[in-house]
């Protein structure tokens, strides 16, 4: 640009800018396609719910589905296992938080706010727990069916044993297997997601 | 180039002089060719030529593997097995291609620590330092990237931890990690963009390799003295070095003969025995591997990234001033790329003027830590994370790092330098006796008198 004269702001400068501007505009909105394509696609989208029929599964077993790439453990608990449950102080617990996506409010970790509530305005019995069966740790898939020293699950990988109401309560894992946003929509159908 | 006198490319002929006005690109490929080299390179200054040879043999037999090859999470695993069984010679390629990166890996670390130990890092040669830095780091991310192709259980849960490190970015690690993939797990969409960028990165590799090989051919190789070439007349200059064409690629094509010697002994004889057996069960991701282990090029820096758990005080005082931000998960991901940061840096941590670590005594024995300490992270890596291999991770990343931010920038004040030669062309006398070389490369060779 010529200096010859100083001029503060001239009608050339504001062609430079508006160009160069409208210029990163337009570089911008060609790119973002390129890389919003990478997000996930309208088919993976359309799998984040999941309906899982519970009618057959007996007492004391668990179901593990795949949802979301990831395995969803729904265990039909015991009376045994939801009183062990129950017993359990919060004081003991290595993680206090209930880790239950349902709940908008950061509960304590009592079996109660992670036990997945029935059908209707019953009262929540801890029948059915339902969870993601993925370890805090480092990913791994923990066993179940009374694995482990507290009679619920075990992480195979770095030793992190899970309750029956899954909670961490010894090993490095760092926090409770969390619960995802599921409910019952009929007796005996549980939508996931 | 180089500003190193020597002869440059004359065309002669009438067609040759109609092309050099047009194009010079014979007149490029000639003063590359011929560059001159200094002639006390000993053999650690082979693992260039090591290296391009791997990257056009991984291009080469990856462009055929991909013929045969299905990107789909129900018939990649097949696919990898079709290769080696029903391809024609499918077998042999892939056990190229897999070892092949192993030997690229091998040929790399050994490039680096010839620089680190002559000082090939140091001033003018910080570009041509950090290039390389950036090519390996592209190294990385496309063995990473391969690895998951053949959708063995290694693949799948080495790719679930590994992208998982990226969702330990605060605020927006999971919108990251959710981007990489392309929905909330490894999946389909995961396998195909990881072929297409596996695909394309060895070329960006390609680019960044002229790149390398411009910034030296600009500055002059290093040698094992670190003393400079005299660039003042030609007849100095001549007794310095020799045209790389064809005395160094000659001796540079007897180590690579030697090489693939041991590189096929190894395809032919022990094709799996850098691999995990865990890689041929097909992915599955209801059940994880026992024991998940990255490869073995990856081993020191998995070993930083899971030094730093949630006891070492050094992550509790971060994760306090930061107010959490910085986690355990955070730190360790941190400490893993801060660990090739502070190697990119080295150029400016050194603080040393004496380039060669030969005339350095105190840096050697400090150089043959670090190098010790690279195998013992390398070990540890392989280890599970219980017991007494934790402390060892972090004794060994302790080490790593303060040999960077510690070592180099105090060694270059304390350290009293040895005397270096004035010259290369003294320092090939004082090996061979000043008559060797003199008429051709046919002359006896003495004893040399170190």
């Amino acid at each position: 640009m010529s200096h010859a004269e100083d001029h503060p702001s001239s009608r050339r400068d504001f062609l430079y800018y508006a160009t160069g501007g409208m210029g990163a505009v337009t570089v911008g909105a060609a790119v973002w396609p390129l890389i919003n394509q990478m997000n996930p696609s309208a088919d993976v989208q359309a799998a984040s719910t999941l309906r899982v029929d519970v009618g057959d599964l007996p007492v004391g077993s668990q179901l593990t589905v795949l949802f979301l790439g990831k395995p969803i453990f729904v265990r039909h608990r015991s009376q045994e296992e939801i009183d062990e449950a129950r017993a359990v102080e919060i004081s003991d617990l290595m993680d206090p938080i209930a880790r239950n996506a349902n709940s908008a409010e950061e509960l304590d970790a009592a079996d109660e706010n992670r036990a997945l509530a029935p059908f209707g305005d019953g009262e929540n019995t801890g029948e059915w727990l339902v969870m993601w069966g993925v370890c805090t740790h480092l990913g791994c898939v923990p066993l179940g069916d009374g694995a482990g020293d507290f009679g619920g699950w075990f992480c195979p990988c770095h030793g992190s044993h899970y309750d029956t109401s899954g909670r961490i309560r010894r090993g490095p894992a760092p926090e409770n297997l969390p619960v995802p946003t599921a409910s019952f929509v009929d007796e005996t159908t549980i939508l996931l997601g | 180039m180089s500003g190193i006198p020597h002869d440059h490319y004359e065309p002669k002929s009438n067609g040759e002089k109609w092309l050099h006005k047009r194009l010079p690109i014979v007149s490029l490929m000639y003063d590359t060719l011929m560059i001159p080299t200094p002639k006390n390179l000993n053999w650690m200054w082979i693992w260039g030529i090591v290296l391009v040879f791997c990257l056009v043999m991984q291009i080469i037999t990856g462009i055929i593997l991909v013929m045969h090859y299905t990107p789909h999470v129900d018939l990649a695993f097949a696919s990898v097995e079709h290769i080696m069984r029903n391809v024609n010679g499918g077998w042999a390629l892939r056990y190229i291609h897999q070892n092949g990166a192993s030997l690229f890996f091998i040929a790399v670390y050994l490039h680096i620590f010839r620089g680190l130990y002559y000082g090939s890092y140091k001033a003018p040669r910080e570009i041509t330092w950090i290039v390389g830095m950036l090519i390996y780091l592209m190294m990385m991310g496309t063995a990473f990237m391969g690895y998951v192709l053949p959708w063995g259980q290694m693949s799948f849960w080495g790719a679930t931890v590994i992208t998982g490190l990226f969702g330990a970015i605060p605020f927006v690690g999971d919108a990251i990690q959710t981007w990489l993939l392309g929905g909330p797990s490894v999946d389909n969409a995961t396998l195909n963009r990881f072929l297409s960028l596996h695909y394309l990165l060895p070329f960006v590799i390609l680019g960044l390799v002229i790149v390398h090989v411009w910034a030296f051919h600009t500055t002059g190789n290093n040698n094992p003295t670190g003393v400079e070439v005299r660039r003042t007349s030609r007849k100095e200059a001549d007794a310095d070095t020799l045209p790389f064409w064809p005395y160094f690629v000659m001796k540079d094509l007897f180590a690579l003969a030697a090489i693939l010697v041991a590189f096929f002994a190894v395809v032919g004889f022990m094709p799996n025995y850098l691999g995990h057996p865990d890689n041929y069960i097909e992915a599955n991701p209801l059940a994880t591997p026992a024991h998940i282990v990255p490869e073995w090029y990856f081993l020191p820096f998995y070993a930083i990234l899971r030094a730093f758990d949630g006891e070492v005080w050094v992550v509790i005082a971060t994760s306090w001033i930061t107010g959490g931000i910085i986690d355990a998960k955070f730190f360790g991901v941190l400490a893993m790329f801060g660990a090739i940061l502070v190697m990119a840096l080295v150029p400016w941590l050194d603080t040393s003027s004496v380039r060669s670590g030969r005339y350095r005594p105190m840096f050697k024995w400090w150089f043959w830590v670090f190098i010790v300490n690279f195998f013992v992270l390398m070990w540890v890596g392989a280890r599970p994370a219980e017991g007494i291999y934790p402390y060892i991770a972090l004794i060994g990343s302790a080490v790593w790092f303060a040999y960077f931010l510690v070592v180099l920038p105090i060694l270059g004040v304390i350290e009293k330098p040895l005397p270096q030669p004035e010259t290369i062309e003294d320092d090939f006398n004082a090996h061979y006796g000043p008559e060797a070389g003199k008429d051709g490369a046919s002359a006896p060779v003495s004893n040399p008198a170190e």
